[in-house]
Parts: C-alpha cells; structure tokens; sequence
C-alpha cells in the first residue's frame, strides 16, 4: 500500500507549509489570548462605557466570520490606511486573533462570573487593587473553567488558519493546493486524494497534540487547586453544577 | 411522553368500555395527526433541499456597470449601487446554508445514535469519523469533495462529479452534522436515567423507546446549540467561493477584479454579514431564554 503515502520533495513542500500553519497559529493565539482576558474582564467593569465597548467587539468578533474579516483586511484595510505592502502573515494572524478575541472574551466572562462572589468580596475587604483581585484571586480560580473551552477554541482557529491560504500565504493549504494544481507537470503525478488525505491528517494531528496541551494545563492547574485548599477545582466551580442539575 | 405514574389514572368502572373506545379513537387521531405533521415538514424539507440543489446559485452574473469615482478613497454612491449584486449573492450564501444546515441536523442525528450505538464495531469508526471531521478545516473538506473526489474512478459519476452548490451544501453539511451530533449526545445524556429503566420496565421496544420517550425529552435542550450552529455555518458558507460557489466572496472578488475597487466591495460584504448574523444570534438567543423558561 505505497501509494498511501507522497515523495519525500512532496513531504517537504508540505512541512515548509505546516510551519507557516504553526506561525500563523501561534501570532494568532497569542493575540486571541490577550484580546479574550482583556475584553472578557471588560465585559465586566464597573463602567458602563468600558462595557459597552466590550460588547460591540464581542457581538462583531463573533457576528462577522472568520473568512469575510480576513479578506476584508487583506484587501481593504490597508487601501484604507494607506499602507503600501503589508504582511500577510500580520494581516492574517491579526484577522484571526480578532476573531479568537471575541469568542474567548464570552469564556473568560463566563468562567470568572462562575468564581463565588465572596472571593471578589474578600478580595475588596483585604484592600488589594482591582488589578491585585482579577490577577491574583479571580483569574486563577476562574482557570479550571476557561480551559477546556479554550482548547476547542485553539482548535477552530488552526481550522480557521488554512483560510490564509486564500489571501496567498504559503501555510500547509496553500502548499497542497499548488502541488494540486501543478501535478500534471510533474514527473510523478501524484493521486490528489491521497494528497489532500495527506493534509487533513497533518491538521488531525495538530489538532490533536493542541487538545493534549490542554488537558496537561488543565490536570496541572487542578492538582495546584488540590495541594494548596485540599479543595478541587470541581468544588469550586459547584455553583454552575448545581444549576444545571 | 414523559413516563410518569400519575398521568394514569384508572377510568370509572361504569363507563369503562366506552371511555376505553373514546379515548383508543382519539389516540389514533392523535398519532394520525402526528404523523401527517411530521410527513408535511419532511415533504417540505425534501422539497426545499431539491430546488435548492437543483436551480440554487445559476443564473446569477453580478452584471453591474457601476463605476466609482477613482479619486475618492471610499465612493459612497458605488457602495450602494453594488447592494442589487451583493444581495443576490447573498441569497445564493443564504440557499447553501439553509440546505447545508438540513443535511447536517439529519445527519447529525444518525452520526449521534451510531456513536451511541451497543456494537464497539459501530461505535468506534463513528467516533473516529466524528472527531476527525470536527478537527480539519472545512477549506481542505470542501477541495476533496470538489477535486478529488472527481478523481477517485471506481465512484459512479453522479456521485463523484458535483457541482460547486451541491459539493459547498454536502461539505457544510458533513461539517456541521459532526459538531450537532455532540449537541444531540449532551442532549440523549440530558434525559434522566430513570426514563430509560421505565422504558425497560415497561418493556418498550427500542425503537419506541427512542422515538417516544428518550429523544421528545432531548431534543428540546438541543434547539439552542443547533441554532448556534446555524449561525455557524452561515459565517462559513463565504468559503464556497473557493470552489466556485457564486456567494459572497465570489461576488467581491469578481467585482473587484473588475473595477479594482476592493475597498467598497470587501466591506459590504462585511456589513452585509454582520446585518444578517447579529439579528440571528440575537434570535437565537431569545429562543433559548425562551425554552429554558418552559421548561422550568
């Protein structure tokens, strides 16, 4: 059954590719991270203001997709701004990360509202500063509950980062598509299922080692709730459990 | 049916015999009307589904001869001239998710029952299937099921051939029936266990078991997350345009091309979205408020 598998030039081509993925997916959750915390508290503040702007990113992060955002700012944006050649790389892990921003901003808001109240209220009575309470008290107990759907999350953007083929950059797609297109002038033609077989089972893999990533995170975030308040983390995100019991 | 002692009260020992053929006539009613019902909405469905596979997506051409004015950075007059064009191309997005999506919760449903299903032979390639659709990207799904699959020559060539619409509609809908039939599992473990050992008890068969008992009581906690996959699948649905499918992106890459004027184009395509999926998240929304209140 060796017709299973592609040549080792064809492997190549399809590893230069997967390391774009990988940027792509890397810029983009970095900045998918920043924006979910950042606007997930935001979602949250005192200020009606602060909380209304939150709520237009998330209802337009989340209302526009994924593709129409990234051609948008691929093609309109920078005739826009007046910018002569931007990155694509930028340009599409930046489309991407905005997208991430508004789903994982929902998660963010979700899990910290599921932390008791008399954290936040203890929290306040020791006078630490807002700043103090979100990073030390409420986003560590929040933890256990934004993880494993931010896992799914990670996954739908590596889905979402094989649509930066289309605005020309060479990610795994990409380098597919054009071993497609350019089989018939090749000296060993290769069989396009099998190519694009090929494909879905390196993303099958990614998708798989991201979900591994983030049960390790979780067991270890659970096993530092264990050791240090003999409470698990089951316990303490109670309230949401017993609501939907 | 929810499986409930009290709802069986004993009839009065006079008029046993006629309450007896009252009520056996009324359930056959009943069930006559129930079926009627059901067989409307899938004759609807079915024809729905071939209209739309059939005549979805054709004669649409984008022939508009408008032109922007070249010295202004965003032409507000050749913005709204192009709304004629987006909305039929929109409409076309509008077919593919609408049929996609009937594909998908049909599917969806028998993907969810084979990966609960007794056999590991059954229950162990469903799962597999299930989680390996789920964590590929949509683009490479839809490039198989238009380029390759024309290439694989053992397939009889009304399956293997298909046109940009029904490709997009069957990608969609494969897609998506793996994200619903997860919907549908959380829903089946929903429903008490108790339901399921009265069903025992009373020595239902199964199939009566599944189609009266277990899945009347799932599919009601369910509407939600599939309504969200809806919405999901509208804002995936541009990406026919990669196999050709005459949607949204297909027309501003056309005009574009054609007038060089992107910058209009791309951001009423991203209007034109955000005008559609806000207001059907928003309803989505309220229906699950909704449902949630009945059902408490």
């Amino acid at each position: 059954m060796n017709d299973f598998f592609l040549n080792s030039t064809q492997y190549e081509r399809l590893w230069d590719g997967t390391l774009v993925t990988l940027q792509v997916l890397a810029l983009s959750f970095m900045l998918g991270i920043v924006l979910s915390v950042g606007f997930g508290v935001a979602r949250l503040s005192e200020r009606v203001a602060v909380r209304a702007a939150a709520l237009v990113y998330v209802e337009v992060a989340r209302g526009i997709s994924s593709i129409v955002l990234l051609f948008w700012m691929a093609f309109a944006l920078p005739i826009l701004l007046g910018f002569d050649q931007p990155s694509r790389l930028l340009m599409g892990s930046v489309a991407l990360g905005l997208n991430m921003g508004g789903y994982g901003a929902e998660i963010v808001r979700g899990a910290i509202q599921s932390v008791p109240k008399g954290q936040t209220e203890a929290s306040i009575a020791l006078n630490l500063t807002p700043t103090q309470r979100i990073r030390h008290i409420v986003l560590p107990q929040a933890m256990p509950v934004i993880l494993p759907p931010m896992g799914n999350l990670t996954i739908e953007i590596l889905k979402g980062t094989a649509l930066v083929s289309l605005i020309g950059l060479s990610d795994l797609t990409f380098e597919v598509s054009k071993l497609r297109v350019n089989r018939t002038i090749s000296d060993d033609p290769v069989s396009i299922p099998i190519l694009f077989l090929n494909a879905l089972i390196i993303y099958f893999v990614l998708a798989q080692i991201i979900a591994l990533l983030f049960r390790l995170a979780e067991r270890r975030v659970n096993a530092g709730f264990e050791q240090r308040s003999g409470r698990t983390a089951v316990e303490l995100s109670a309230p949401t459990a017993g609501v939907t019991g | 049916m929810t499986i409930d002692q009290t709802d069986q009260e004993a009839p009065h020992p006079m008029h046993a015999e006629d309450v007896d053929v009252e009520a056996a006539a009324e359930l056959r009613a009943a069930r006559w009307r129930r079926r009627m019902v059901t067989l409307g909405w899938v004759a609807t469905a079915v024809v729905v589904l071939t209209v739309i596979w059939r005549f979805g997506g054709t004669d649409v051409s984008f022939d508009t001869d408008a032109t922007a004015d070249p010295d202004a950075k965003f032409d507000w007059g050749f913005f709204f001239a192009l709304i004629p064009d987006f909305l039929e191309a929109l409409w076309v997005t509008v077919q593919a998710t609408i049929a996609g999506f009937a594909v998908a919760i049909v599917l969806g449903l028998f993907l969810a029952l084979g990966r609960r299903s007794d056999h590991r032979a059954l229950r162990w390639p469903f799962s597999f299937f299930i989680e390996f659709v789920r964590s590929t990207p949509l683009l490479i799904q839809l490039y198989f099921l238009f380029y390759a699959l024309p290439t694989i020559s053992w397939l009889p060539e009304s399956v293997r051939v298909l046109d940009p619409l029904p490709a997009l509609i069957i990608g969609l809908g494969i897609h998506y029936a793996t994200y619903c039939s997860e919907a549908y599992r959380a829903g089946i473990d929903s429903v008490p266990k108790g339901q399921w050992e009265a069903s025992t008890a009373m020595n239902l068969p199964r199939r009566t078991t599944w189609g009266r008992v277990i899945l009347p009581q799932a599919i009601p906690n369910v509407l939600p997350a599939l309504g969200n996959y809806l919405v999901a699948g509208f804002k995936d649905a541009p990406l026919g345009s990669s196999i050709q499918v005459t949607g949204v992106l297909f027309f501003a890459k056309t005009i574009s091309s054609r007038t060089f004027r992107p910058v209009e184009t791309y951001t009423l395509v991203g209007i034109g979205f955000l005008a559609v999926s806000i207001p059907a998240a928003f309803l989505i929304r309220r229906l699950e408020r909704r449902i949630a209140y009945e059902r408490t």
